[in-house]
């Protein structure tokens, strides 16, 4: 926790879809085993920013980006995007398991990066598992389809599966939004878990999740043009109680977003 | 007093209404269903029809005995049996890696090739052109041209390799759009979720895009065998008409559907040729069941229980 090794910096990112800019002039520094919250109104380029720390971005036709990402002093750029992904996990808004049994979701990743032992891809499933919280509910039915799984259960394996693959970050886009109420709970109890051992960068629409479950915030609003740039950012205490900004004030109290 | 005599009126307007609507929604109702039958009873007679005439001749002697030639038709249709198997594999054999190799390359590629390059874009956009307007050409037409290409100009002779290329010519139109079908449906958050583990493109395609796809591409390969047990003329010009089993891919055979129009239009054995007729006629509907069965097997299986 009060480790202040920088995982992420963020210099003067630009990026632009065709010809609408969707993020400008973003500054951002994201704390080691801390977990930072990534808030904002619709469409202010919240999962655009997240899906730049794993270049998930790239993804998208007729993108470019400008300035930088530098994941612990290296530009991510020049890193393998393989290597990359392998070391910041991603958690989808919708929890998203392949169509296979639980067990062959978690060695998905592993098995993707050449591991063929089913000793160690049963040890490494277990130990994911465990880690998501999940392993006491699916340790008997290892081999029925994921997809028989509820949403909660559902999106739990996913963080196993993205566990699996030993990434230092977790990337996660509105990780509760499809969940319901008590299932949202659990995965706020294990984000608190997993902060111990991972970077968390977490986007989220509800203020009381950021409040509750950040360490740091950071806010986004769009200018007249649409274009996503950071407004504020700092300790999530701080933010939520003694804003610097009136609009970051006018968010959190519900005036507008 | 007006207001109430108004309500009345417009009570009994909307009355009248409703009954026309009912008269309506019952005279479309009886329609639709006398569509269905018409269309039904057509089917059902042609199979019985098809299976009465055919099931007379059949027996063991009949499946299990060489057709003998000439023009009386004498003999079973063992061959043709066999020689349908045979081509059915070779073709599927031929076809289904082309096929999905091809629908792969447009659902998951080409997209990414377009933007890059206006030679491609054209490409892709002239070949998904071509796929669908090949889909709709008779199968003669593939049949003259595997006549020119594979029996003459590549002096293959009429053979199974000739008919089997020919046969891949006319069922890839179906295999790459089936297989394009099935790979469009499968979520992107499939694919994003492999990814974003640091799983390249082609193990996603490979590990979870395809097992995703396969009760479709699979209907697909189905519907494509029907074809090939079902068409002739293609392989009039291609396969030859011999009623000897092939003894390589370089040898001339006879299908079961060639067999019939062979009997029919050749010999005087027309009883033989609804024999014939039937026995394939069960295959097809045997393929249909096991169709479903099959996807449905594999659906369940990606879904869980």
């Amino acid at each position: 926790m009060n480790n202040n090794h920088h995982k992420f910096v963020v210099k003067d990112l630009e990026v632009i879809y065709g010809d609408f800019r969707a993020l400008k002039d973003i500054e951002l520094i994201v704390k080691e085993n801390a977990v930072t919250a990534i808030i904002g109104p619709s469409g202010c380029g919240k999962s655009t920013l997240l899906r730049t720390f794993n270049r998930m971005i790239d993804l998208i036709p007729n993108v470019q980006t400008s300035g930088a990402v530098i994941k612990d002093g290296l530009d991510i750029r020049q890193v393998d995007v393989v290597d990359l992904r392998k070391s910041v996990g991603m958690i989808f808004q919708r929890p998203n398991p392949f169509p296979k049994s639980i067990f062959d979701n978690v060695a998905y990743g592993p098995r993707a990066h050449g591991m063929k032992s089913l000793a160690a891809l049963t040890e490494i499933v277990e130990r994911s598992l465990r880690r998501a919280v999940l392993w006491d509910e699916v340790k008997d039915t290892l081999d029925k389809s994921a997809l028989a799984l509820s949403g909660g259960q559902q999106q739990r394996l996913c963080i196993a599966r993205a566990l699996a693959v030993e990434p230092d970050v977790l990337l996660m886009d509105e990780p509760a939004s499809a969940l319901d109420p008590i299932s949202t709970l659990k995965i706020e109890e294990l984000i608190q878990q997993l902060k111990q051992a991972y970077t968390v960068i977490i986007v989220t629409h509800n203020m009381q999740q950021a409040a509750r479950a950040s360490d740091y915030t950071a806010f986004l609003n769009m200018d007249e043009d649409r274009a996503g740039y950071l407004v504020e950012f700092g300790e999530t205490a701080k933010v939520f109680t003694y804003p610097e900004k009136k609009l970051t004030e006018d968010y959190i109290s519900g005036r507008f977003g | 007093m007006t207001v109430e005599v108004e309500s009345v009126v417009s009570k009994a307007k909307s009355k009248r209404n409703l009954k026309r609507q009912n008269t309506l929604q019952i005279l479309g109702y009886g329609l639709a269903w006398l569509c269905g039958l018409i269309a039904l009873a057509t089917v059902f007679w042609i199979i019985g029809y098809v299976l009465s005439q055919g099931l007379q001749v059949i027996n063991m002697a009949f499946l299990t005995t060489r057709p003998a030639g000439g023009v009386s038709g004498e003999g079973g249709m063992s061959t043709t049996i066999v020689t349908t198997l045979y081509l059915v594999i070779l073709t599927v054999v031929i076809a289904t890696p082309l096929g999905m190799g091809a629908a792969i390359y447009l659902v998951e590629y080409a997209g990414d090739a377009s933007r890059e390059s206006k030679v491609v874009a054209f490409l892709v956009k002239a070949s998904r052109t071509g796929v669908e307007i090949l889909a709709g050409v008779p199968s003669i037409i593939f049949g003259l041209f595997g006549f020119a290409l594979f029996v003459l100009y590549m002096k293959l002779g009429f053979s199974l390799l000739s008919a089997s290329l020919s046969g891949a010519a006319l069922v890839l139109p179906t295999i790459i759009r089936t297989s394009e079908e099935a790979l469009l449906t499968v979520p992107r958050s499939y694919r994003e979720g492999s990814l974003s583990l640091g799983a390249t493109k082609w193990h996603t395609i490979f590990n979870v895009v395809l097992p995703s796809a396969l009760p479709g591409i699979v209907t697909g390969i189905v519907l494509s065998v029907g074809r090939i047990i079902a068409e002739t003329a293609i392989f009039w010009v291609t396969l030859g008409g011999s009623y000897h089993l092939p003894k390589s891919i370089m040898n001339s055979g006879r299908s079961m559907a060639l067999h019939v129009y062979m009997l029919a239009s050749e010999t005087r054995a027309f009883d033989k040729a609804m024999g014939t007729a039937a026995i394939l006629i069960i295959t097809i509907i045997l393929l249909n069941l096991s169709i479903n069965i099959l996807s449905r097997r594999l659906t369940k299986r990606l879904i869980g229980n």
